[in-house]
C-alpha cells in the first residue's frame, strides 16, 4: 500500500463484544491517524418522547433503562429534579441510602471500565480477573436491593428499599474485600511495565482541550481539571461527606491527560468509594425512608405543580443533567437528559489524532464510552479487508512486542 | 442430558440493536469466571460468519435494522436466533417509541426468548443450552435428510 496515500476505515457499529452501537471514522496514513470523526444515533429510542407520554412514577422505570450501567444516576437526576420542581424534602435517611447506591454503581462501573479496558490491551485473563471480583457487589447490590443490574430502588421523594442493620456486616465484607483487592488491582495496573509502556502517552487530552471540548468526569480529571459535581454541586448527602475531585497527580505527581491517567483516576475513584460508603454506614442516620409511601397521593401532588426542576449528578462517567418542566398536569410538559459520553465523546478526536491504528480500541474504551464497538474495522477502499479480529490482533501484538522488548531490556 | 453429551462448541455472535446495555454486560459476566459458560465451550466471536448462534439484545432501532438483517444473512445455516432481554422479545417499556422497528421477530425468525430486564446470567446460560439442544435436532434433520 502507498504509504502517502490517505484512507478511510469505518470502524463499528457492530462490536462483537460489549456494550452499545458507535461509527467511528478514522483517516488514516499508513498505520498513523490523521483525522477521526464518529455518528450516533444508532441506539435512539425516543427515550424523552416517550417519557413525555407517561405519569412521572412510570417515568423512573423508563430512565432507568436509559442507561443498564448507570441505572442509579438516572433515575436519581430524575427524582431529584422532580423534587425540586415539586419542592418535596428528601428525608435524611433516604439521602444517605441513595450515596450508598451511587457508590456501589459507582464501583461496578468502573471496575467494569478497569476490565475493558485490558481486553482491549490483551490482557484477557485481567479482565476474567477484574470481572470476577466485580462479582461481589453485584452480590452485595442484589443482597440490598434485589436486582443486580436494574436496580429499581429509587422514588421520587425517597428510597424503595431501606437497608436494615442486619445487612450491614454483609456490606462492611465487601468493604475489607474490596481493600484487599484493591491493593491486588494496583499492583496489576500499575506496576505492570507493559501496561505503562502501553498507555503512557497514548491518546493525549490536555486540559486546554478538555475544557474547550467540556469534558466531564474522570476523563477531564485525567487531565487535571478539578471538576466533580458530588464536590461542585453536592446532591444526597455528599455535602456532609466532603469529596473532593480526584486528579493523577495524587499518585504519582505529574499529570498527562494520557490513557494510563484516565485507568489511574478510576482505580482511585474505586478506593474513594468505598471510603464513601464506609462513612455512610457509620453515620447513617434513623428515620423514615420515603416522603410519601403513599403513590397515589403522590401523584395527586405532582399534578399540581407547575414549575421547572433541573438536577446534576455525578454518574460514573461523569456530570449527568436532567432538566424537566411540569405543568398541571399528570404527564411532563418537557424532559431533557444530557448524558456525559455526550460531552465526552467529542474528546476522542483530539486524542485520535496522530495515534498508531494499533492504539484505536484502547484510546476508544479510555473515556469508558456508554457506547464501544470501536474494535470492528473494514477497510473498503482497497481490496484488503481490516475485520475487528484484525484490529483486535494489532492491539495484542504491540502489547507482546513491547513485552518481548523489557525482556530484553531485562538481560542487558 | 450431561457434559459429555455436548459434542461440538457454541459459537456466538453478539448483536447489540439498541439495548440499554443491561442485557450486553450480563452477556459478558455470563461468559467471565464466575459463570464461565465458556467451559461448555461457548465463545464470543467477531464476526457472523464463523457464528452458530445469534445473540441479539435491543428492541431494533431504525438504524440497526438493516444491520441486523445483514448479519443474519451472513451467518451460515444451520443457525438459531436468540434474543435475550424483553425490549427484544416484546418492546419492553419501550413499546410505543417511533423509532423502532422491533421487536425482533418482526424483522428476523426467532428461535429462543431470554426474558428479564435485564436476565441474569443463569438465564442466558440456559437460553444457550436450548439453543444448542435445537441445533443439534436440527443437524440431526439435514443428516437423515428430512
Amino acid at each position: 500500500m502507498n504509504k502517502s496515500k490517505k484512507c478511510s476505515i469505518s470502524i463499528g457499529p457492530i462490536h462483537p463484544a460489549l456494550k452499545e452501537p458507535i461509527q467511528i471514522e478514522v483517516l488514516v496514513e499508513g498505520e498513523r491517524v490523521k483525522d477521526a470523526s464518529f455518528s450516533l444515533g444508532h441506539v435512539h429510542r425516543g427515550i424523552e418522547w416517550m417519557g413525555l407520554r407517561r405519569n412521572p412514577i412510570q417515568i423512573i422505570y423508563l430512565a432507568e433503562r436509559v442507561c443498564g450501567i448507570c441505572n442509579i444516576s438516572h433515575p436519581l437526576a430524575f427524582c431529584i429534579a422532580v423534587e425540586n420542581a415539586a419542592n418535596i424534602r428528601v428525608p435524611e435517611r433516604a439521602e444517605y441510602l441513595r450515596t450508598i447506591y451511587a457508590e456501589l454503581e459507582r464501583i461496578h462501573s468502573h471496575l467494569l471500565f478497569l476490565g475493558v479496558a485490558a481486553h482491549e490491551l490483551g490482557f484477557d485473563s485481567i479482565l476474567h480477573y477484574i470481572w470476577l471480583i466485580r462479582e461481589k457487589v453485584l452480590d452485595v447490590i442484589e443482597y440490598l436491593t434485589g436486582n443486580r443490574i436494574t436496580k429499581a430502588v429509587l422514588m421520587i421523594g425517597g428510597v424503595r428499599r431501606d437497608i436494615s442493620k442486619k445487612q450491614i456486616p454483609k456490606i462492611k465484607e465487601m468493604l475489607a474485600y474490596y481493600k484487599k483487592a484493591y491493593e491486588k488491582l494496583c499492583e496489576i495496573l500499575l506496576d505492570d511495565p507493559t501496561i505503562k509502556l502501553r498507555t503512557r502517552d497514548i491518546g493525549v487530552l490536555s486540559k486546554e482541550e478538555a475544557l474547550k471540548l467540556c469534558a466531564v468526569g474522570p476523563t477531564a480529571r485525567a487531565s487535571g481539571v478539578k471538576k466533580d459535581t458530588r464536590q461542585d454541586f453536592p446532591y444526597a448527602a455528599y455535602a456532609d461527606l466532603d469529596v473532593e475531585a480526584i486528579t493523577p497527580d495524587v499518585l504519582l505527581g505529574e499529570i498527562r491527560g494520557d490513557v494510563f491517567d484516565r485507568i489511574i483516576v478510576r482505580l482511585l475513584e474505586i478506593k474513594q468509594s468505598l471510603e464513601l460508603i464506609e462513612k455512610c454506614i457509620k453515620e447513617l442516620p434513623e428515620g423514615p425512608t420515603l416522603y410519601e409511601p403513599v403513590l397515589q397521593k403522590l401523584l395527586v401532588d405532582l399534578k399540581k405543580v407547575d414549575n421547572e426542576g433541573i438536577a446534576l449528578v455525578e454518574a460514573p462517567r461523569g456530570e449527568l443533567i436532567h432538566y424537566l418542566r411540569m405543568q398541571n398536569s399528570e404527564t411532563l410538559f418537557a424532559w431533557k437528559i444530557r448524558a456525559p459520553t455526550y460531552a465526552n465523546m467529542h474528546t476522542i478526536v483530539p486524542m485520535l489524532k496522530d495515534s498508531e491504528l494499533a492504539d484505536v480500541p484502547i484510546i476508544v474504551a479510555s473515556i469508558d464510552p456508554c457506547l464501544s464497538c470501536a474494535n470492528r474495522a473494514v477497510l473498503a477502499d482497497k481490496e484488503a479487508i481490516i475485520a475487528q479480529e484484525k484490529i483486535h490482533e494489532l492491539c495484542v501484538k504491540k502489547t507482546l512486542k513491547i513485552k518481548e522488548r523489557l525482556k530484553r531490556w531485562e538481560h542487558v | 442430558m450431561g457434559l459429555d453429551a455436548l459434542k461440538r462448541s457454541l459459537w456466538v455472535f453478539h448483536i447489540n440493536t439498541g439495548s440499554c446495555n443491561g442485557c450486553d454486560i450480563e452477556i459478558i459476566a455470563a461468559l467471565t469466571p464466575r459463570y464461565d459458560a465458556e467451559r461448555f465451550g461457548v465463545k464470543l466471536v467477531g464476526s457472523p460468519r464463523h457464528a452458530d448462534v445469534l445473540l441479539v439484545t435491543g428492541p431494533v432501532t431504525r438504524k440497526m435494522k438493516e444491520r441486523l438483517i445483514r448479519a443474519y444473512e451472513q451467518m451460515p445455516e444451520p443457525k438459531i436466533v436468540v434474543v435475550v432481554g424483553n425490549c427484544g422479545s416484546t418492546g419492553g417499556v419501550f413499546y410505543e417509541s417511533y423509532n423502532l422497528e422491533g421487536p425482533i421477530d418482526k424483522i428476523i425468525p426467532v428461535d429462543i426468548y431470554v426474558p428479564g430486564c435485564p436476565p441474569r446470567p443463569e438465564a442466558i446460560i440456559h437460553g444457550l443450552a436450548k439453543a444448542w439442544e435445537k441445533l443439534e435436532g436440527m443437524k440431526k434433520c439435514k443428516q437423515q435428510n428430512l
